[in-house]
């Protein structure tokens, strides 16, 4: 598939997984090789705190969204924020400042189990609906959250019949059960249980929220090498001696490497055969943490997974 | 400086704090069975336990009471000190707030009330805290009824690590506020200008949530009135508790940049809140194969390559992969490099990625050996 049709394929990417697996990287990334079509993206954080302008080599994140690179912006939307701006916009700017400076809200909040994630989706929708970017991509909060995230939508319409916050969880559940408006890419590391959470997670965000997923991304992948041939004939080959303590880390390293690799192999094994969806696999980096070189080499990386996956009829789930 | 092999065998409490995905769990399960080992009536309290592990522990479900494991299976080599034993639990939020409301509820109907209240069911069920104050709460009765010697708890995923302290003032905040307190005032027969603004007020959430909503909250205040002091006095109770002497904060982290960056900020802020951190473990740590240059092995690849034979360029590999290895090592003690400046006189125990996934008693067993003999 080429690049700009799975960038397009629905204006919405949610990017979930469990913490720790570099969603945040993902995210980065995904934006970046969106924006080398052509396409300009938005990139909503729901924490309030992730190292995603840095990964950029911007400042932290805020409320007012930022240009993180050509075509690429930026902005924070907390909860805190959605609500305000919820109320502000339903024409009860003066109630909102009581609303938080009482402590109020936590109870509102409360009340309406969902109401802080409804209104993040719901000022998403709402960006989407006024084509704020081409791709607007949401950086989502750690599973077990995320699904808890994308099931309160539907929660909330069973739960609160009338009003204005119904209406939103309407609409909320509309966006994320068309899959040309809105998916899932699902982040995991080639190891056993973020493998076996991500399982979990993909049977409850496509079954119970109703959300169509996109590829599963297997983040940080050590590369393979090949590390063939005897040390010891290969030195003697080579015409070089080697001390003994050397050749033991060489011998002991390329061992911990082969079976890193092959542990990583097994279990993106297992995952494809307990999740019927394509990967994508992004690399490890020895050398750095990712920052703004890494990111490109990411994006590129995402670019050359993307063009191996299978087209599929209408644009629709990747 | 106490290493952890001090702590399991003297403190009474050992919170495993940390941010997600850095092995608590796994930690804290360590430490309970090394406690165990060395003769104490232990138990490890689990919030979110990944399945393979909760199952080695016994856990197939949420079980609120303590259970133990059979001695055969966390000591199969019967080299263990004779009188140890080890009990597992995985809190239910749910049940240990409804046990408390039922505790300081005045009479039977006013917990009925209570646990029958839609909002209360929310706050039991899903609230952000909860689950940090019931951890509390549940440690605070283990100490307080449960004839233990060592209680390892291992603390909620949350985003910052440093939540679970606050989570009890947050709950209690939210029981005492103000705007929700007014609107008793009519109920007591006292018509006050503070009760018709604060009807207006609710007039305008209902417009936003529903009405249905609001009731269930003015119906849970109502029925919650004159517990609040009880609940206040627990939450004094467990900090009063955290500070003792005897507690000990045992801080997980891994090498990476993030979860080292969120340990850096969380013993910080236990500092200012008069606790230090007693311990600081980090999972997951790659192992130095030798003491050379990284850059100085990749120049030595290089070299052999070009050499132009075929053994050369295989043996290249060998160097090349040996620098990748040797660079973890490096970059991941540079950044630990701060936070264990930070930590004090703390003890710092690494424990080497062991390439595979610990959830059984062997794999345990393993990780405890590197955490007693802590450098």
């Amino acid at each position: 598939m080429d690049l700009e049709r799975f960038c397009s394929a629905s204006r919405v990417v949610i990017v979930a997984g469990k913490g720790g697996v570099g969603k945040t990287t993902v995210t980065a990334a995904l934006a970046t090789a969106a924006a080398r079509t052509g396409m300009s993206v938005l990139i909503v954080e729901v924490e309030g705190k992730s190292g995603l302008a840095a990964c950029f080599g911007e400042a932290p994140l805020t409320y007012e969204e930022a240009e993180l690179r050509p075509r690429v912006r930026a902005r924070t939307l907390t909860p805190d924020d959605a609500l305000l701006e919820y109320l502000d916009d339903h024409g009860m700017r003066r109630i909102s400042k009581r609303l938080t400076r009482s402590g109020a809200l936590d109870v509102v909040a409360t009340a309406v189990p969902g109401m802080r994630d409804i209104l993040v989706l719901g000022k998403v929708k709402q960006l989407e609906r006024a084509r704020a970017a081409d791709l607007i991509i949401l950086d989502a909060p750690a599973a077990g959250h995320a699904v808890s995230f994308l099931l309160s939508a539907r929660g909330l319409l069973d739960a609160v019949r009338v009003g204005p916050i119904q209406r939103q969880a309407a609409e909320v559940v509309e966006l994320l059960s068309d899959p040309t408006r809105c998916q899932v890419l699902l982040v995991t590391l080639p190891e056993e249980t973020p493998v076996n959470e991500l399982v979990d997670t993909a049977y409850a965000v496509e079954d119970r929220a109703g959300v169509a997923l996109g590829p599963v991304v297997v983040n940080q992948c050590v590369p393979a090498v090949a590390l063939d041939g005897d040390v010891d004939d290969d030195a003697a080959r080579t015409g070089i001696t080697l001390d003994a303590t050397e050749r033991d880390a060489l011998v002991a390293a390329s061992r911990f490497r082969a079976d890193l690799v092959r542990r990583q192999d097994e279990q993106c094994g297992r995952l494809a055969e307990r999740l019927p969806l394509p990967q994508l696999r992004l690399p490890y980096f020895f050398t750095a943490d990712v920052g703004v070189t890494e990111v490109e080499l990411l994006a590129d990386e995402l670019v050359l997974g993307i063009g191996t996956l299978a087209d599929v009829e209408d644009g629709v789930a990747l | 400086m106490t290493a952890p092999s001090e702590l399991v065998e003297r403190r009474h409490i050992l919170l495993c704090c940390g941010t997600g995905g850095v092995g608590k769990t796994t930690t804290a399960a360590t430490l309970a069975i090394e406690g165990a080992r060395r003769g104490r009536n232990a138990v490890v309290v689990t919030i979110d336990p990944a399945k393979r592990l909760a199952n080695t522990l016994g856990l197939e479900t949420l079980s609120n009471a303590a259970h133990e494991i059979a001695r055969t299976r966390w000591d199969p080599d019967g080299d263990a000190a004779p009188d140890g034993r080890l009990h597992a639990l995985m809190l239910d939020t749910e049940t240990t707030f409804d046990q408390l409301v039922q505790t300081y509820a005045g009479s039977e109907e006013q917990a009925a009330g209570i646990l029958s209240n839609r909002f209360y069911r929310n706050i039991a069920g899903a609230l952000s805290g909860t689950q940090e104050y019931m951890a509390m709460e549940k440690l605070y009765e283990l100490h307080d009824r449960g004839g233990f010697d060592l209680i390892v708890v291992d603390t909620p995923p949350t985003r910052h690590a440093l939540d679970f302290l606050d989570a009890p003032r947050r709950l209690t905040r939210l029981l005492d506020n103000r705007v929700f307190r007014m609107l008793m005032v009519p109920t007591r027969g006292v018509v006050r200008v503070g009760g018709v603004a604060a009807q207006a007020f609710l007039r305008a959430i209902s417009r936003v949530v529903g009405s249905e909503a609001v009731d269930d909250v003015v119906a849970f205040f109502r029925a919650f009135e004159g517990m609040e002091d009880g609940f206040r006095e627990r939450a004094t109770q467990v900090m009063a508790l955290l500070a003792s002497d005897d507690t000990a904060f045992v801080l997980v982290t891994s090498p990476r940049r993030d979860a080292v960056e969120e340990a850096e900020y969380f013993a910080t802020r236990l500092a200012d809140g008069e606790f230090a951190v007693d311990a600081l473990v980090v999972n997951r740590v790659h192992q130095h194969y030798c003491d050379r240059d990284p850059a100085a092995l990749r120049d030595q690849a290089r070299a052999l390559v070009a050499r132009r034979s075929d053994a050369a360029n295989r043996l290249a590999e060998h160097y090349a992969n040996l620098a990748d290895l040797e660079e973890v090592a490096v970059r991941e003690r540079a950044e630990l490099t701060g936070l264990e400046q930070r930590i004090g006189d703390a003890s710092v125990s690494h424990v080497p990625e062991l390439g595979h996934d610990v959830h059984d008693f062997a794999a345990l067993r393993a990780v405890g050996s590197h955490l007693m003999g802590a450098d």
